[in-house]
């Protein structure tokens, strides 16, 4: 019922079914066959179902150790915890392609469920394209990276899976990540269906935002998880390396975030329209290139895939059809959508232009700091190493502007504001940041871990200041701001908390940009201070656990003579693998983490010494709090969305009902 | 907006496209034809003087050497990291055995007890023509070395002018050590 043969089979209807999805609704719609566009919603169900069906074989494959399955064979085995063998489904190339295609399908799911109220051509071709893209990536599926093959003779038992790969965060990870990659398919579907209507309008804007802003909510998500992953499991104690794989997903993140901005403008001044169909395919293509560059292995990462040069070239002959298609599309029809009015530079139109061009420039210091070492190699074939120096250098002058304008753009009008007006409204958040300068001075040094975190005070002040003036607080009675905050839309509240989110990420990494470690090898019994704390190795002991054997230190915190925390880090290694893992422990009070790590004995009897690692690190939670309060802004904002989408249909309903 | 800023706006984005693309493209068939290797560890010291050191030999291998016995060379000699822990370098033994029927090899053991090292070198029949032992590592650093097996091809005068940061066989040394023996 669930066998390999029966999911692969299901693959393969699922492609078909995607590209009847591309084909027959494009075709309806330039013949303006409204049968053959209205099929677009039950294929895109349909390939859905079968994509699910053919997911769950490869799950049940792996749940019932079928190691005939390569995949399985490679990826799994019988000791494994049942959790590891669902989630190990997509830890491995072949499984995560096959996730990717299917949260792909879901997407247009989403878009035939959700999208009732959208014209019946447009979500036709919408849905056209996002067939089009699963089509290539289920071929994709199929053609190289088949995760239903079969290996005969079966092995007894498979080879496991990396240990450092067995972790709940990690487990999780790929699917919200991806969903961010993914879901940002569909406002690229909406724009490529948007230049061959040649037809953008304020509707349009209202339409692609909230999926704009869903897909940005697991970006965010996903790439705050997996910092908080490389922190707690990798044991560095950095928590961003500004590696390949990482600005992979940090390219898509800055111009999706340009895009919830300027689509807002579209939707409001019908302006920014061709700029932000662009950022709609840029986002799109960024991520699709961040999937090919990962997975062909040209990048140099340390999240290696096996890398396998055919399949890169599979990918990069999508990503030309895609990407150059849409390209092209775009510098054919582009020209035809006409731009409305001028803005004014100080309005909100103005400080979200002021966003965008920020965003992107931070975009493009990434995306040169990521592409140059390869091309540098191609070109002069000498290997050099953009690193932190470079990305620190370049990104944060661009980001203490940013912060500045975060914090006065939701303060002003649309159209034309007056400075001075504007100004009066932030005198409270400006007096506010005035001490978090000062405060910043006493806690921090370097100037700009101050100027930033006196910057993200100063947004996290105005954003708030902003939200209490509009529910008059100060200015209207209680039951007035009562009032006031049941109507003010939920997408004010949403930008205020994704704003305030971001302030607290910043200074989460200002924070961190102050973190104290030290490398010390003891006896047990002997103390070393850090940071004003004073940190003793009680006991070190070794005990077996299920597939590994580890070594366990007490290691306990004092602070002025007063226990803090006793922390256990422990040492694994996997026998099977022969593969050593450090399991990190983490003491944190939300104010500043104690981290320990235990390394290699030294020695033997009386004279035996540990080398220990010990980081005392600021804030550091802060910073992927601020994400989940930036993703949870996101999702206010989208709730409002989705009513307001529904609003004109309901109020159709009601004059019919009346007349 | 004019003409000509809609005309960048679209231009711009193709280009860039374009040119990433070729540029991947290019990437990709280098990698399948071995002339691009992402993971390829560029070692600084190639084409730099080797640096100075003195070990110890192993028991029952003979005395170590220096870096001034290595200078005094009339021959190119290839010196090859490796460590009876390291399963590449087991793997990497006939191969070495091979090439030094060829050209002499003199082996340093990184990071490994004496002892184990001298039974790992003797187990099957030494390839080394001379063996020292870095028992802590120190000499493996300045030269550069970032995992084990690493090989350089050293010149009469005490030059390196190769580096290799892989298991050696013949193969490698046909396509990458005997061209530079000729030009010496």
């Amino acid at each position: 019922m669930f066998g390999p043969e029966q999911g692969h089979f299901a693959l393969a209807l699922a492609c078909v079914l995607a590209l009847v999805q591309f084909a027959v609704p494009l075709w309806g719609a330039s013949r303006r066959d409204a049968r053959l566009v209205g099929l677009a919603p039950y294929l895109a169900v349909s390939q859905l179902i079968a994509l699910g069906y053919s997911f769950l074989c490869l799950v049940m494959c792996a749940v019932s150790d079928d190691f005939s399955v390569q995949n399985v064979a490679a990826n799994s085995a019988v000791s494994k915890p049942l959790l590891y063998k669902i989630t190990g489904v997509w830890g491995n190339h072949e499984g995560s392609v096959l996730l990717w295609t299917l949260i792909l399908a879901a997407c247009g799911g989403a878009v035939s469920l959700f999208g009732r109220n959208l014209p019946d051509i447009l979500r036709g071709r919408v849905l056209a394209i996002l067939g089009g893209v699963s089509a290539g990536f289920q071929m994709f599926c199929l053609l190289t990276s088949d995760p239903f093959e079969r290996v005969f003779p079966a092995p007894m038992d498979g080879q496991g899976m990396n240990p450092l790969l067995q972790d709940p965060g990690l487990a999780f990870h790929p699917p919200i990540l991806y969903t961010g990659y993914v879901g940002f398919a569909v406002p690229f579907a909406f724009a490529v269906a948007a230049l061959i209507e040649g037809r953008v309008d304020a509707a349009w804007g209202r339409w692609v935002r909230p999926w704009a802003v869903a897909a940005w909510c697991f970006l965010t998500c996903g790439i705050a998880l997996g910092s908080w992953w490389s922190y707690y499991v990798l044991g560095w104690g950095g928590y961003w390396f500004w590696d390949p794989v990482e600005n992979a997903s940090l390219i898509p993140w800055l111009t999706g975030t340009a895009l919830v901005h300027s689509a807002i403008v579209v939707e409001k001044r019908e302006g920014l329209k061709i700029w932000t169909v662009l950022l709609a395919i840029a986002t799109f293509s960024f991520s699709l290139s961040g999937t090919f560059l990962v997975r062909s292995g040209i990048l140099n990462s340390v999240h290696a895939f096996a890398n396998d040069p055919a399949r890169g070239v599979f990918i990069l002959a999508l990503l030309a059809i895609v990407i150059g298609g849409s390209l092209a599309l775009f510098a054919w029809r582009a020209p035809s959508l006409t731009s409305t009015g001028l803005f004014s530079p100080i309005s909100r139109e103005g400080s979200l232009v002021l966003n965008n061009i920020l965003l992107c420039s931070i975009c493009a210091v990434v995306v040169t700091g990521t592409m140059y070492p390869p091309f540098m190699q191609l070109l002069a074939g000498r290997t050099i190493s953009v690193g932190k120096p470079f990305f620190d250098a370049a990104t944060i002058p661009l980001t203490l502007p940013l912060l500045l304008a975060m914090g006065v753009g939701t303060a002003l009008p649309w159209k034309r504001a007056q400075l001075a007006r504007t100004f009066s409204h932030l005198y409270a958040a400006a007096g506010i940041a005035a001490i978090g300068v000062v405060l910043c001075f006493w806690r921090l040094s370097g100037i700009m871990p101050i100027a930033c975190g006196a910057l993200a005070i100063w947004v996290i002040a105005a954003s708030a200041s902003d939200v209490l003036r509009r529910i008059g607080i100060g200015h209207t009675s209680p039951r007035g701001v009562w009032e006031r905050m049941k109507n003010l839309p939920r997408s004010s509240w949403g930008a205020a908390l994704a704003h305030i989110g971001a302030g607290i990420t910043v200074l989460g990494l200002c924070g961190m940009s102050q973190a104290q470690h030290a490398i010390v090898e003891i006896h047990i019994g002997e103390t070393r201070s850090l940071g004003g704390d004073d940190w003793t190795l009680l006991d070190v002991h070794d005990y077996i656990g299920p597939n590994y054997k580890a070594m366990q230190a007490d290691l306990a915190i004092r602070h002025n003579g007063k226990l803090v925390t006793i922390l256990h880090p422990e040492k694994r290694d996997f026998t099977t693998q022969s593969q050593t893992t450090t399991e990190v422990a983490i003491h944190t009070n939300f104010i500043t983490d104690l981290y320990g790590v235990i390394g290699d004995r030294h020695g033997t009897g009386k004279d035996t010494t540990y080398v220990l690692r010990l980081h005392r690190n600021p804030l550091a939670p802060w910073m992927w709090l601020g994400g989940l309060v930036m993703a949870i802004g996101g999702a206010f904002s989208l709730s409002d969305r989705r009513m307001r989408i529904g609003a004109p249909k309901r109020a159709a309903a009601r004059n019919m009902a009346r007349a | 907006m004019n003409a000509t800023r809609r005309g960048i706006l679209t231009a711009v984005p193709i280009i860039g496209a374009g040119v990433l693309g070729v540029g991947f493209w290019r990437m990709l068939s280098d990698m399948r034809s071995g002339a691009f290797d992402p993971r390829a560890i560029k070692n600084p010291n190639v084409g730099k003087p080797i640096p100075s050191f003195a070990m110890p030999g192993l028991p029952g291998l003979g005395d170590g050497f220096t870096d001034a016995e290595l200078k005094a060379q009339h021959r190119p000699v290839l010196i090859n990291f490796f460590a009876s822990w390291c399963i590449p370098c087991v793997a990497e033994m006939p191969g070495l055995r091979a090439i030094s029927r060829n050209m002499p090899i003199w082996g340093i053991a990184y990071e490994d007890k004496p002892e184990n090292a001298a039974g790992f070198v003797q187990r099957d029949g030494s390839p080394y023509a001379r063996v020292a032992s870095d028992r802590h590592g120190r000499v493996a650093i300045d030269w550069g070395v970032t995992g084990v097996p690493e090989s350089f091809l050293v010149a009469p005068g005490g030059r390196i002018i190769w580096h290799g940061s892989a298991a050696l066989d013949p193969q490698i040394y046909e396509a990458e050590i005997r061209p530079r023996l000729a030009g010496l």
